[in-house]
This record gives structure tokens, C-alpha cells and sequence, in this order.
């Protein structure tokens, strides 16, 4: 966190000056690390062992925040009899397919009180076709969704049911002890106990405790499921929706909540709602339904009106109740469009042209060759940046240029580079990493023809829309009805003038159509067509008409929530969730920890922030049979966007890979998963292709040999992401001029390689260089009784920029995570080399070198599916015989 | 602060000057020339004052751009933020550099099927030329119904990439333009 957040990390130091103690769990010594009590290294990969060793720990000494975990999670909630864990089943959970390597959840639902079998089918039939939801990345959806379980499953409260879900839990977790701990992840039992002691003191009724992790944990083929661990944990000590506590993702870049919430994602609209999916959302009332889920509690009941104002907004007048608001004009997708799925395509000939938007995938994603050759075969691209980044000269001067890949003479690429305009030089909102809203001004105008993406989409907007003029094609139907009237700032002539942020600002947050009357919260989106609203989650940032994002009152001027400092989706709350900071009766569970509360007098909640319930809502309310939706949140349901309102320690749906989190080892990995026969996650979305070979399963003959080390890759605070706009920056490439690769003596001696000098790193994508950085920062750890060396490396380069290097994203093959389709590129295998890698065609033949010896060169990789015959086979009698989409085989 | 400078100096090594005046640590009088004190900083003499957010990463401190002669003069943390409290850390502070370097691109260039090198472009030529490549591919790639024969209604010849840098009302109209077109595979760093 100091490294790559480092204005974050003063607040970390704020709390460590009043006697908090930071730990820092992470391969690498860092800054965070000097100034923390606790260091504990880790191997990469290894964190549910870790996480879930903590959870143990929990558990088995009953250190759990029990009213807490009673009152507000599902630990109550009873699971089916017919769910059966991973230790029953050499590491898979029941009902899986091994063909489509994807899960039937029925068996992992809640048990129901009559007909236990119709119930948990249906509760499995919302969840849907898994295989369908891998290649949509449902995650991401579900992420905001919430579980749509219905609202009320049995439960008891005494937590001792045997399929209560505290005691599937306990079981789950009890292979998970300090020994096992220390072999899988080469922590000490030391070091690891501390720190859960650390973690368990300082959680209760009158202490919190923060979950910090930055987004490399979500680079993983479980990225998912370490994060839900994280989740687990944070819910059984009670930090959930109390201040001090949660779970914060530290995002990198200025914008990217603001761009998951408003998302340019192909399986999302704005506001989390799901992109039509061709089978499962003909109608509008499949597509509104398939949120709303009818029978779950929560504030998803309300999706018609979030859905139908969005299609408002996009087809203004044109929409009408008459034809379903013209939910027909959205195309449909129909399975993986994920940004890997479309580079292979590229490469396949199948995409004609490209945008790239501040954005420089050549260097900052993985497999760097694969994206290079698919933008060198293309119809043409369009780079939008601040410099001539890699992306955009890929044809001249990338590393397939040096290896004759690419021929720039028979590159076929027709390359479009706009100038972009700067953060200064435009008007508009980012989102931070807390959900906040901060409106910049602008400065100054952009130099020479630079402009904003603003300019660039309504421009190109509109001038598709005037070529299209007088069609009859229904296919330009939704062009041309599109409300795409945006004043303009005349200052480039009439014509060619800026669109008003404030008043695209404006319709994100929605008005009233007839009087243009701006939409104080999402709570006013009506469903008959009357108003509109283009992000539901946004409603209020324009409330009163007023900018409620351009908001600066002084930190010195309002409490430590600042409420008047921009303006924080949903509804101005600061800290989600936030019921659960008062207990059951709505008191603060401690007067040091009082945030939010229920005032007996005035009939209401109340506090130090916007209380994330409704207002009027009694601690006491109990839901009237039979209702659902918001009615159906009781006082006591602090989640109210999960289907039962209770937090998740247990999911039986939204999630692809299990109910809960369970250690596998990475896709490269030098050991044997220590826990079950099922190496890795067997329903990671893979790409078998000769382009994308993964590195051996150390099983194989061999594998340890050609790579035996594990390397991770991370961010130098002077550097952002892939350098577009650092290593352009002097000052920046000054701090940071050249790319190496750190290791420790110990490596250093085993490898001949020599402080400063140069070396290698080589797997069976690519081989990169940079200098050796020889440091007891870096230790080898001790797994499974063996040694184990870790390297890392930064990312920041490529061969463009003031400082140059070669770029470590290109040593990754591309495996993704199940949930939300994002590449583990935190960890893979490697060899480690003294001297400079081959230069030219040379370097190809030296990296299938590798492959071919390694025995994966022209093959896709691992067997995925490694659990044992018997196993597999009694998992998959728990599949209740589903029929699964027919292309849903095609890229797994 | 307002401390005489020395006058053209009769010590002028400063170790001297300082011994003599018992500014031991270097950081008062001794140190001082006429120079020092003619400098003023940017943020007095600029002209105006725009609130804005660093671009780098998702922390979100809060910055001040200092404009003088339609220029950028100085980009500083603003002490007001309850998030950042005026600080920046390296980034944020050389943002200033960011968007006053001399290697930003400021035309459009070109690169022709085949070409070896960058040609110019005229903005609104080249924007015309995108048009008419978005709508062609767009036709050539037409689907209305799926290999299924679902109803699909979209083009997969068209890709974009790129968000997280981006602000959210851009955002809002590239998704809202590019769903429009029936163009689906559109992503950015969120995925990444
Ligand atoms: S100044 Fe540094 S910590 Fe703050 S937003 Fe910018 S990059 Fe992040």
C-alpha cells in the first residue's frame, strides 16, 4: 500500500501513531512492510491456505463475534444434505461435470422446510446455467446483485445443526491448521499465529479491524474465492459495515470503480444491470426479472424502474411502454466477448477495428506477444493517448518487429493515433476507490487538436448518425433513435464544439422527462416511462440540481466522514452496510464504535453517516408472510441487497468455482496441491491454443527442471501500470529508469548472477531481461520440506518512452478466473538466467526451446480436471441432469 | 520568514557564513541571497485556481491547477481534502510534468496499411475517416441472428479497450454509443 498507494498509506501511519498494529502479509519486503510490526512473507498463490488457516483459527477457539455472526450472517441458514465438500471429494465440491468443468449447484443450496427437493432445484434454476455464467463473468453481476436465495431458509440459531452453514464451515476449514499453514505457504507457525491473534484481539464489540488488499489479488485463477475468504473472515469477527473495519480494494487507476459502476464492460450496463444475454433475456421482463428475482428480499425489486429508466435515457422519446422501451434495440451477448477471448479472435482474423482508450495493452496485458499480433492484424486501430505509446507503434518497433513476427511492410493495421486530452484539460467526474464522485474543472484547453473522449464519442456519434440519415435498415434504428443532444461548448466552432459533462452528468443521475426536474435518488425512478436516469446507483449526484460531486467543504469544516466532500454512491453513504454497526436492538455495539443508530424517539436512524437502510425501518420490523422485496428486510438485515439479507459465509450461488473458498494451487505452480488430488481451480476459463502454452503441472517429468522458480510481478510507486503515462514523465523515468528483476542471494548464488549485471527470465511465452537486483528483501521459503525461490519483477516497461525495458506482462499465458474472467498474472513459473536474453528471430527458437523440453510447445497445457476418477464420479451424481447452451463448450 | 540576506559577502564560502551567524543547520539566514528572495512561488502570481483530482491512481487525492497565461504552472495537493490532506505522492506531484510535456502527442498521425512511417492528419479528416470505417466493418460484420439462430442484433468486428482512466460521463457515452452500434466486446482495465 505504500508503494502504490502511498497517500492512502498516511492513514495507515495515522492509526499506527494511536497504537495500531500494521501487519503486512507479502512475498516482497517493501515500504509497507519497513514501517509495519509484522512481515510476513508468503508464497504467491498460496493465500485462501493462509486465509483460511485464520478461519480455522477462528472457529475451532470460537472467536467469532457470536451475536454478530447470529444476527447478520447466514451461519444459521441450513445447507441441503446433499451438498458434500472438497474433502469428500478429492477436491471438488458436488455436482460437477467434467466435461463442461463447471458446476450443477443444486446440491449447495439451503435446505427448505417441505420439499427439499423442488426448493433447492428452483433456488439452482435462479442460479442459473454455470457454464453460461463463466463465459458471461456472472461474477462481476453478482458483485452488486447480491445472492438471489430466497428470503427465508431454515435456520438455527444455536449454530449447532450439523449443515448449519457454521458447521459446514467449521468442517471446510479444519484441514487448514497451523502445520498446514506453514508447509502450504512456508509462513512459520510463529509468525502465522500472531498474526491471528493480532486479527481476533482487535475485533469484537469494541475494536475493528481493516482488510486492505490491492487488485493483484484479483489477478488470480481463484481471485474470486480470496477475496471471499478475506469476506469470510471479516463477517465471522464482525467488521463488516462498521467504521475501522471492512474490506477495502485498493483500485489503481483514477476512474476504474467509476468505470466497473458506469461500465465500458461487454457483460454490464451501467449500474451493475446484465448486458442482454440472447438465451436467457428475450423480453424485457425476462431481463428485469432475471435481477429483480421475484421472492428475494432486497432492493434489487425495484430493477423494472432502474432497468426502464436506463433504456429512457438511451432511446429518450423513441421508448415507449408500447414497444417494452426498446429493450429490442440492445445487442445481445451470447457467451465470452471478455478482452482475451477478443485478442485471440484478432489473431483469428475475426475483429476488423480496434479503440483503445487510454489504455496500452502491448505492455499492461498479459501475454504481450498474443495482443501485439492480434493488433497487427486488424482492419485498423484507433489509439487515443497522450503519447506515442507501444500500442500504437507495435508495427515499427515492437519485440515481433525484432523477431520478424510482424513485417511492417506486410502489416496490414491502418493506425489512427488522436492526441488525448489530459485530466486538466476537461471537465467531469472520477470515482475513487471508496465509491466517491470528485468533479474536476477544467484548467486549461487541451493543446493542438488533443480532446477529451467526450468530444471524440459525440463527434463520431454524430457523424455516424448523419451518414445513416433517411435509412430504412431496422438494423440503424438504434442509432437513429438514439437521444444523443448534447449542448456544446462552441470553442472549436459551432459545430466541432465540447459536450457538456455537467449536462451528461445530469442524465446519468436522471430527471423527471415532463419538467426536467433532476431526480434527488434512485428511490424516484419510476417504471411507467416518466422519468429517466442513465446509472441508477448515481441518482442524487445531481439532486436539488446541484453538483453534488463538485462539493469542497474544508475537512477542517464537517466530521471525519466528510459528507460534504464529493459525493460517494449509493445515496451520499460513506460506509456501506452500515446497520450492522449498531446491534440487533440498533444500539452501537460500543460507544467507541458507534457510527449509525436507531433513535427510539424520533423513529428513526441516525449518526455520524447516511444510514444504509431505510430510514423509518424499525429494529424490531418483522416482514408479513409471503412478502418479498424491500417489505421482506426485516430490522435485523443489514445486507440488503443479498436475497436474504443476511452477510455471506456461505454462497450457494453467484459463484462458478464453490460455495466456499479452498486452496488450489496456481496454474504454474512447482508443487502438488498438498490438500486433495484437484490441482488447480477445475473451472478456470482456459484457452488451449499453440499460442497461449501454459507451463507444465509439476507432475509431469521434468517440469521442476525447466522452471523451477515462482515469480509475481507488482507496481514501483514512481511508475503507473504499463508506464504510458510515467515513463513518458521526467521526472518519473528519472526515479525509476530501468527494468530488473529482484532475487535473493540465495537464487543470486545458485544462478551465477551478479548484482547489477544483467539476467533473464524465461518462460513459455517469452524470455525478458533486466538488471539483477540482488537482495535479502527477497527470501526462499520453505514449502512441502522443500526450498522455494521467488523472483519478482516490475511491469512498467516497453520500448517506448524516455526509459525503456522489456515488458514483463509478455512472460504470462492467458488462464482466467471462472467468476469475472480476469488472468492470473501474479504468479507463474520461470526460469532465471545470467546475461541478456537472445535478441532477434533467435529468441523465438530459445523460448520454444523451453516449451519443446518442457513438453507443452504446441500443446494448450495441464490436464485441469486431476481429482480421482471415483471422486469426480460421485460429484457429478449430484448434477440434477441440466441442459446446457449449446455453444458453451466451445472456448473452455 | 523575512530574514535579511547577506550582503555580497565578505565569508562566501557558506560554511563560514554560517558558523558566523550560528545557523548551524544551514536552513536560515546563511543561506540566503538576493535570488532566494526574489523568487516567488507559482501559486501567488497565478491567475486562477482549478479544483481537479490526481489522474493516477484510484486514492483520488485532490489537487490544485494553478493556471497562469493559459498555461499550467503548478499542480500542488489540495489541504482542504479530507482524503489526501494537500499531500501527493510522486505521481500525483509530477502531474504537472505529466501535462506540459514537451513529448505529448498534439496532431493526429496516421499510419497507411503497409507504411513504415507516421504520416499527419487534419483532426476532422481523420475522424471522418473513422466514421466510415466504423460503419463499414460494422456492416461487413453484421449479425442479426447467432450461428443458434438467436436474435443478436450486433457487429464482433468492432473491439474497444480502455475506462479506468477515463471520467464517468465519457464513460457513459462510449457504452451508450457503442451498444447502439450493436457492438459488444467493449472492455477496459476493470477486466485486467
Ligand atoms: S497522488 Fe499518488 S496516491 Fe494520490 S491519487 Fe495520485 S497516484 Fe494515487
Amino acid at each position: 500500500m505504500a508503494e502504490a498507494h502511498p497517500v492512502g498509506f498516511q492513514w495507515v501511519m495515522e492509526a499506527k501513531k494511536r497504537g495500531a498494529r500494521i501487519i503486512h502479509v507479502d512475498p516482497r519486503f517493501t515500504r509497507t512492510s519497513a514501517v509495519a510490526h509484522q512481515h510476513v512473507p508468503i508464497r504467491v498463490g498460496s493465500d485462501i491456505a493462509f486465509l483460511g488457516g485464520i478461519i480455522n483459527h477462528v472457529l475451532q477457539n470460537e472467536l467469532d463475534f457470536r451475536e454478530y455472526v447470529v444476527s447478520y450472517t447466514n451461519a444459521a441458514n441450513i445447507v441441503s444434505d446433499k451438498f458434500q465438500d472438497v474433502d469428500d471429494l478429492d477436491g471438488l465440491f458436488s455436482g460437477f461435470d467434467a466435461e463442461s468443468r463447471t458446476y450443477d449447484p443444486t446440491s449447495w443450496q439451503f435446505a427448505q422446510e417441505d420439499d427439499d427437493e423442488d426448493l433447492g432445484r428452483a433456488q439452482a434454476d435462479d442460479a442459473g446455467d454455470t457454464a453460461e455464467q463463466r463465459n458471461t463473468a456472472s461474477g462481476m453481476q453478482h458483485e452488486a446483485h447480491g445472492m438471489q436465495v430466497g428470503a427465508k431458509p431454515p435456520r438455527d440459531e444455536t449454530l449447532q445443526h450439523p449443515m448449519c452453514v457454521f458447521q459446514v464451515l467449521k468442517r471446510h476449514y479444519a484441514r487448514y491448521t497451523p502445520e498446514v499453514v506453514e508447509q502450504i505457504c512456508g509462513v512459520s507457525q510463529e509468525d502465522f499465529l500472531a498474526v491471528c491473534q493480532a486479527w481476533t484481539e482487535n475485533s469484537g464489540r469494541e475494536r475493528t479491524t481493516a482488510l486492505v488488499y490491492s487488485v493483484g489479488w484479483t489477478q488470480h485463477s481463484v481471485g474470486v474465492q480470496y477475496i471471499r475468504a478475506g469476506a469470510i473472515l471479516q463477517l465471522l469477527l464482525g467488521n463488516m459495515g462498521r467504521p475501522g473495519g471492512g474490506i477495502m480494494a485498493l483500485r489503481g487507476h483514477a476512474s476504474i470503480q467509476g468505470s466497473t459502476d458506469i461500465p465500458t464492460l461487454y457483460n454490464i450496463l451501467p449500474g451493475y444491470l446484465p448486458m442482454p444475454n440472447a438465451e436467457k433475456h428475450q423480453t424485457l421482463t425476462d431481463w428485469i426479472d432475471s435481477v429483480r428475482n421475484p421472492g428475494s428480499k432486497g432492493f434489487w425489486a425495484n430493477a423494472g424502474a432502474y432497468g426502464i429508466n436506463l433504456l429512457k435515457a438511451y432511446w429518450g422519446d423513441a421508448a415507449t411502454a408500447e414497444n417494452d422501451y426498446c429493450f429490442d434495440y440492445m445487442p445481445r451477448i451470447t457467451g465470452d466477448h471478455g478482452t482475451y477471448r477478443t485478442v485471440l479472435d484478432m489473431i483469428d482474423g475475426k475483429v476488423k477495428g480496434y479503440f483503445l482508450l487510454g489504455q496500452n495493452p502491448a505492455v499492461g496485458s498479459a501475454h504481450g506477444r498474443a495482443q501485439r499480433l492480434g493488433m497487427a492484424n486488424l482492419d485498423w486501430l484507433v489509439v487515443r493517448d497522450l503519447f506515442e505509446i507501444e500500442s500504437a507503434t507495435f508495427w515499427k518497433d515492437s519485440p515481433e518487429v525484432a523477431t520478424g513476427e510482424i513485417v511492417p511492410e506486410e502489416c496490414r493495421t491502418e493506425v489512427f493515433l488522436f492526441p488525448a486530452a489530459s485530466h486538466v484539460e476537461k471537465e467531469g467526474t472520477f470515482t475513487q476507490t471508496q465509491r466517491m464522485l470528485q468533479w474536476r474543472e477544467k484548467a486549461v484547453e487541451p493543446p493542438g487538436d488533443a480532446r477529451s473522449e467526450l468530444w471524440f464519442f459525440y463527434h463520431l456519434g454524430r457523424m455516424v448518425r448523419e451518414r445513416l440519415a433517411g435509412s430504412t435498415d431496422e438494423r440503424d434504428r438504434p442509432l437513429l433513435d438514439l437521444a444523443w443532444d448534447y449542448p456544446l461548448h462552441d470553442e472549436h466552432g459551432s459545430e466541432w464544439g465540447e459536450p457538456s459533462a455537467e449536462d451528461v452528468l445530469k442524465e446519468i443521475n436522471g430527471y423527471e422527462i415532463a419538467t426536467g426536474r433532476p431526480l434527488s435518488g434512485f428511490g424516484e425512478m419510476k417504471d411507467d416511462g416518466s422519468t429517466l436516469g442513465g446509472c441508477w446507483i448515481y441518482a442524487g449526484v445531481y439532486a436539488d440540481g446541484v453538483n453534488q460531486a463538485a462539493r469542497r467543504k474544508s475537512r477542517h469544516d464537517q466530521s471525519y466522514v466528510a459528507p460534504e466532500w464529493g459525493w460517494a454512491w449509493p445515496m451520499n453513504r460513506r460506509l456501506l452496510y452500515n446497520r450492522a454497526s449498531a446491534d440487533p436492538e440498533g444500539r452501537p455495539w460500543s460507544e467507541r464504535k458507534a457510527y449509525v443508530w436507531w433513535d427510539e424517539e424520533a423513529g428513526e436512524w441516525t449518526g455520524k453517516d447516511v444510514p444504509d437502510f431505510e430510514k423509518k425501518k424499525a429494529p424490531s420490523y418483522r416482514a408479513p408472510e409471503g412478502s418479498d422485496g424491500v417489505a421482506a428486510i426485516e430490522g435485523i438485515d443489514p445486507f440488503i441487497m443479498q436475497g436474504d439479507g443476511k452477510g455471506a459465509l456461505y454462497a450457494p450461488q453467484g459463484l462458478i468455482d464453490g460455495p466456499m473458498p479452498t486452496h488450489y494451487e496456481p496454474v504454474e505452480s512447482p508443487f502438488r496441491n498438498l490438500l486433495h488430488g484437484q490441482q488447480g481451480n477445475p473451472t478456470r476459463k482456459e484457452y488451449r491454443r499453440a499460442d497461449n502454452p501454459m507451463n507444465p503441472d509439476p507432475r509431469e517429468p521434468g517440469a521442476a527442471e525447466v522452471f523451477p522458480y515462482v515469480f509475481t510481478t507488482s507496481r514501483l510507486t514512481e511508475h503507473h501500470t504499463a508506464g504510458a503515462m510515467s515513463r513518458y514523465v521526467e521526472h518519473l523515468a528519472e526515479l525509476q529508469p530501468e527494468m530488473f528483476v529482484e532475487v535473493s542471494p540465495q537464487l543470486a548464488e545458485e544462478r551465477g548472477l551478479e548484482h547489477m549485471g544483467w539476467c533473464h527470465v524465461v518462460t513459455a511465452r517469452s524470455a525478458v531481461e533486466g538488471r539483477v537486483m540482488v537482495t535479502e528483501r527477497l527470501r526462499p521459503l520453505r514449502v512441502e520440506g522443500r526450498t522455494v525461490h521467488q523472483v519478482w519483477m516490475p511491469y512498467h516497461w516497453g520500448q517506448g518512452g524516455l526509459v525503456s525495458g522489456d515488458s514483463t506482462n509478455d512472460l504470462f499465458g492467458i488462464s482466467l478466473d471462472p467468476n469475472v474472467l480476469i488472468q492470473e498474472s501474479k504468479v507463474g513459473t520461470c526460469d532465471v538466467r545470467p546475461g541478456r536474453r537472445p535478441t532477434g528471430p533467435a529468441l523465438r527458437e530459445y523460448v520454444e526451446g523451453y516449451a519443446r523440453r518442457a513438453g507443452v510447445l504446441g500443446d494448450g497445457g495441464n490436464a485441469v480436471v486431476t481429482a480421482s476418477a471415483e471422486a469426480q464420479q460421485e460429484s457429478a451424481a449430484a448434477q440434477q441432469g441440466e441442459q446446457h447452451s449449446p455453444q458453451q463448450q466451445e472456448d473452455q | 520568514m523575512t530574514q535579511t540576506p547577506h550582503k555580497r559577502s565578505l565569508l562566501p564560502w557558506p560554511v563560514l557564513r554560517q558558523l558566523a551567524d550560528g545557523d548551524l543547520l544551514g536552513r536560515g539566514r546563511s543561506v540566503r541571497s538576493k535570488r532566494t528572495d526574489d523568487v516567488v512561488p507559482r501559486t501567488t502570481s497565478a491567475d486562477r485556481v482549478a479544483h481537479s483530482v490526481c489522474p493516477y491512481c484510484a486514492v483520488g487525492c485532490a489537487q490544485k491547477v494553478f493556471v497562469k497565461d493559459e498555461k499550467v504552472v503548478q499542480i500542488e495537493g489540495n489541504p482542504e481534502s479530507p482524503v489526501n490532506r494537500g499531500r501527493l505522492c510522486p505521481k500525483g506531484s509530477a502531474s504537472k510534468n505529466l501535462v506540459t510535456s514537451e513529448l505529448r502527442q498534439t496532431t493526429v498521425r496516421y499510419r497507411a496499411p503497409y507504411a513504415t512511417e507516421w504520416q499527419d492528419l487534419e483532426l476532422h479528416t481523420a475522424m471522418e475517416m473513422v466514421a466510415d470505417r466504423v460503419l463499414k466493418s460494422r456492416k461487413d460484420s453484421w449479425q442479426d441472428i447467432d450461428e443458434h439462430g438467436r436474435k443478436v442484433r450486433r457487429t464482433m468486428g468492432i473491439a474497444s479497450l480502455g475506462g479506468a482512466t477515463l471520467d464517468n460521463e465519457e464513460n457513459y457515452l462510449i457504452k451508450k454509443l457503442f451498444t447502439a452500434m450493436g457492438a459488444i466486446q467493449i472492455e477496459n482495465q476493470a477486466r485486467i
